[in-house]
């Protein structure tokens, strides 16, 4: 504890040096900085987040200064990363991806007039620490349906990246909103323990196919799965995860989900420089916009794809959560009563699977 | 425990999932084999997926894009060879730097092709044998460069055991000074070991971006070079323990992700740390026999050679 705490007054000595010079320029310039966890050429999920930035760049144009960094690993060399980029003159800098978590607020607290966004995680330590993220288990729901309605096995599957709450709630929502369609469903859980790998995610599909399941959702960054869908002329069925993946329409992808940051980042980079800027936990989904459902294929039966869209549309409007209860735990525990809807807490801190999924969540 | 888990199927993926390892690890044995260690095999094999998508999309033809593979990756290692070889640069950071540079210049060659899909490479159409009952299934369905692994193997194991070119260059591999007291060019052999090495990690990686996952993203092979060269290690330097290293690793890695799919009721944590596990115990028992393991590795592996008489 005494080393960190040495560590950290040096670096926070150093911070202040060199942050005081970055800041004295920063008025003619401001500086958004980037955390990627893969490549920007994955397909998905860094691909959709480095469009946000791409789209801030083209917003304010020679008033901001993008840099980013591609494939850092999460754990202790992103906060190095992190340092680096404070000290390197960033204004505020994006970290998107849920295990940058404890190391964006260890550096947040060096670099107080540096601002920090984090994806898809709960702490905000530190007041120049900001969270937000997208309801993307609404996508999910829309998949669920018509994963419901497309499988002919009656056996869908879905490839997990890690056990945190975002996925789980994907997971859950997938199968709740699956089953509702089709009671007989049966969902089929490969942890993968990896974000990108598109070899290991294209077995995993791969494995999912041998077990005979015919409709694949991914929690995985790249179109790997889609691939492996794709060899089996026609037989399964699978989503764009992150980014729309469209160069599958015409093979296995039916649907997806496309997260669109660009609205997000060009509202707080626009709020930094023009000093509206303020610590905010955002959490949009369909409604606004940072979820899309991409495009749904002629794949999908017009009545199906009639349902889906109806689904998409009532859960924009706040007629629908697809967490609505009655719903129980897979212990058999209660957790929403008839009519009930989820709190936002229950969902961000998710760590149970509901009645019916099989197998156990990893710890 | 294995539930309905088809054998057959299992078979034909591991078959399927082991062939960039062993490709690429039997190149890696070869270079061990003379004598010089080369870290980069994960460059070379992503240069290697990258360059030969390039070529199978722009000449219509899959099998030239293996070939496309083979020489792009050559080609960098060729730049390994001479830092090493003529510039007496360290192995181990050349190796290191070559591996960041192959990741780097992938990506840049890379950024106009994704989202292609490459030409399907076909099966090899093995006739008859193709509907013998469990086999044909598991064995006889695969595309040529699963058989072509397989053989390249027997082919190193082979000119290695038996050949006179295989004694010179384990020869050179073992005492540099004495190999070339005999008249042997020992940078000139080492050259070419480097080159080889660098060919079968780019069949290698071709393979993952032509057929195992169709498709070029960046980072695509995602530390099976690292893998691979840890198995030369387990496998003490013997051809087909390399086969046998990335058959277990293989199918380990599908037979786990099968058990999650089927629903198994092992704890998902051990069987994500199956493959790695299982491989290097069985390999490290395998070698532990004779007690000679530690002898297996090539005398002067890592060591620079000047001619200075």
């Amino acid at each position: 504890m005494n080393r960190r705490n040495l560590l950290a007054t040096a670096a926070l000595g150093l911070g202040l040096s060199f942050g005081g010079a970055a800041f004295a320029e920063s008025h003619a310039k401001t500086k958004a900085c980037f955390v990627y966890v893969g490549p920007i050429g994955d397909g998905g999920w860094t691909y959709q987040h480095h469009q946000g930035a791409l789209a801030v760049q083209e917003a304010f144009g020679d008033k901001v200064e993008i840099a980013y960094q591609e494939n850092v690993p999460e754990g202790a060399d992103a906060e190095r990363v992190l340092t680096q980029m404070a000290l390197s003159g960033c204004n505020i800098i994006f970290t998107t991806s849920f295990g940058y978590m404890d190391q964006t607020n260890a550096v947040a607290a060096k670099f107080p007039d540096v601002k920090f966004e984090h994806a898809t995680g709960y702490k905000r330590e530190y007041p120049n620490v900001s969270t937000y993220n997208a309801r993307f288990y609404e996508g999910r729901a829309v998949q669920g349906l018509i994963a419901g309605r497309m499988t002919k096995s009656n056996k869908i599957g879905y490839i997990a990246s890690f056990p945190i709450p975002e996925v789980i709630m994907g997971i859950n929502s997938y199968y709740l909103n699956a089953k509702k369609v089709n009671p007989a469903v049966e969902l089929s859980i490969v942890w993968a323990f990896t974000w990108f790998d598109p070899a290991k995610e294209a077995d995993a599909a791969k494995a999912l196919i041998d077990q005979g399941v015919d409709v694949i959702a991914s929690h995985t960054d790249s179109t790997a799965p889609l691939a492996e869908a794709a060899k089996t002329d026609g037989a399964v069925i699978g989503f764009g995860q992150a980014s729309d993946m469209a160069e599958y329409k015409d093979g296995p992808r039916v649907s997806s989900i496309i997260d669109n940051w660009a609205p997000y980042y060009v509202k707080r980079v626009g709020a930094l420089m023009d000093g509206t800027y303020e610590q905010a936990d955002t959490w949009d989904g369909i409604a606004g916009g940072e979820v899309e459902i991409g495009e749904i294929t002629d794949r999908v039966p017009a009545e199906v794809k009639a349902e889906a869209e109806a689904l998409r549309d009532a859960i924009a409007a706040g007629t629908y959560h697809p967490f609505t209860g009655p719903i129980k735990k897979q212990d058999g525990s209660d957790w929403l009563a008839e009519g009930e809807v989820a709190s936002d807490g229950d969902l961000l801190g998710m760590g149970f699977y509901v009645e019916g999924i099989v197998g156990d969540i990893p710890k | 425990m294995f539930g309905n888990i088809d054998p057959a199927l299992l078979i034909a993926a591991l078959m399927v999932n082991s062939v960039p390892i062993m490709l690429a690890a039997t190149g890696e044995l070869v270079v061990e084999k003379s004598g010089v260690l080369n870290l980069g095999v994960e460059g070379m094999m992503i240069m290697g997926a990258i360059c030969g998508f390039v070529t199978a999309v722009v000449t219509g033809n899959p099998y030239l894009g293996f070939l496309g593979g083979a020489l792009g990756a050559m080609a960098l290692s060729a730049i390994f060879g001479f830092l090493t070889q003529v510039l007496q640069t360290n192995q181990v950071a050349s190796g290191l730097a070559l591996t960041l540079f192959g990741l780097g210049l992938s990506s840049l060659i890379g950024q106009s092709y994704v989202g292609i899909k490459p030409p399907a490479t076909g099966d090899l159409p093995l006739g008859p044998l193709k509907d013998i009952p469990f086999l044909g299934e598991a064995v006889f369905g695969h595309d040529w460069m699963v058989y072509g692994s397989i053989l390249i193997v027997a082919a190193v194991w082979w000119v290695l055991k038996y050949s006179r070119l295989g004694l010179i260059l384990r020869a050179v591999g073992e005492s540099h000074e004495a190999a070339h007291a005999l008249g042997y060019k020992v940078t000139r052999i080492r050259m070419l070991a480097v080159l080889f090495g660098g060919a079968l990690a780019g069949l290698g990686g071709a393979y993952v971006s032509l057929v195992r996952v169709p498709q070029w993203t960046d980072g695509i092979t995602a530390g099976a070079g690292w893998i691979a060269l840890a198995i030369v290690v387990f496998a003490s330097w013997r051809p087909w323990r390399v086969l046998a290293g990335a058959y277990l690793f293989g199918g380990v890695s599908v037979l786990q992700l099968n058990l999650q799919a089927a629903g198994s009721v092992i704890p998902v944590e051990y069987l994500s740390m199956a493959p790695y596990l299982i491989t290097i115990l069985v390999l490290v028992i395998m070698s532990s026999g004779r007690g000679k393991a530690a002898l297996a590795a090539p005398a002067c592996l890592g060591q620079n050679f000047h001619a200075s008489r």
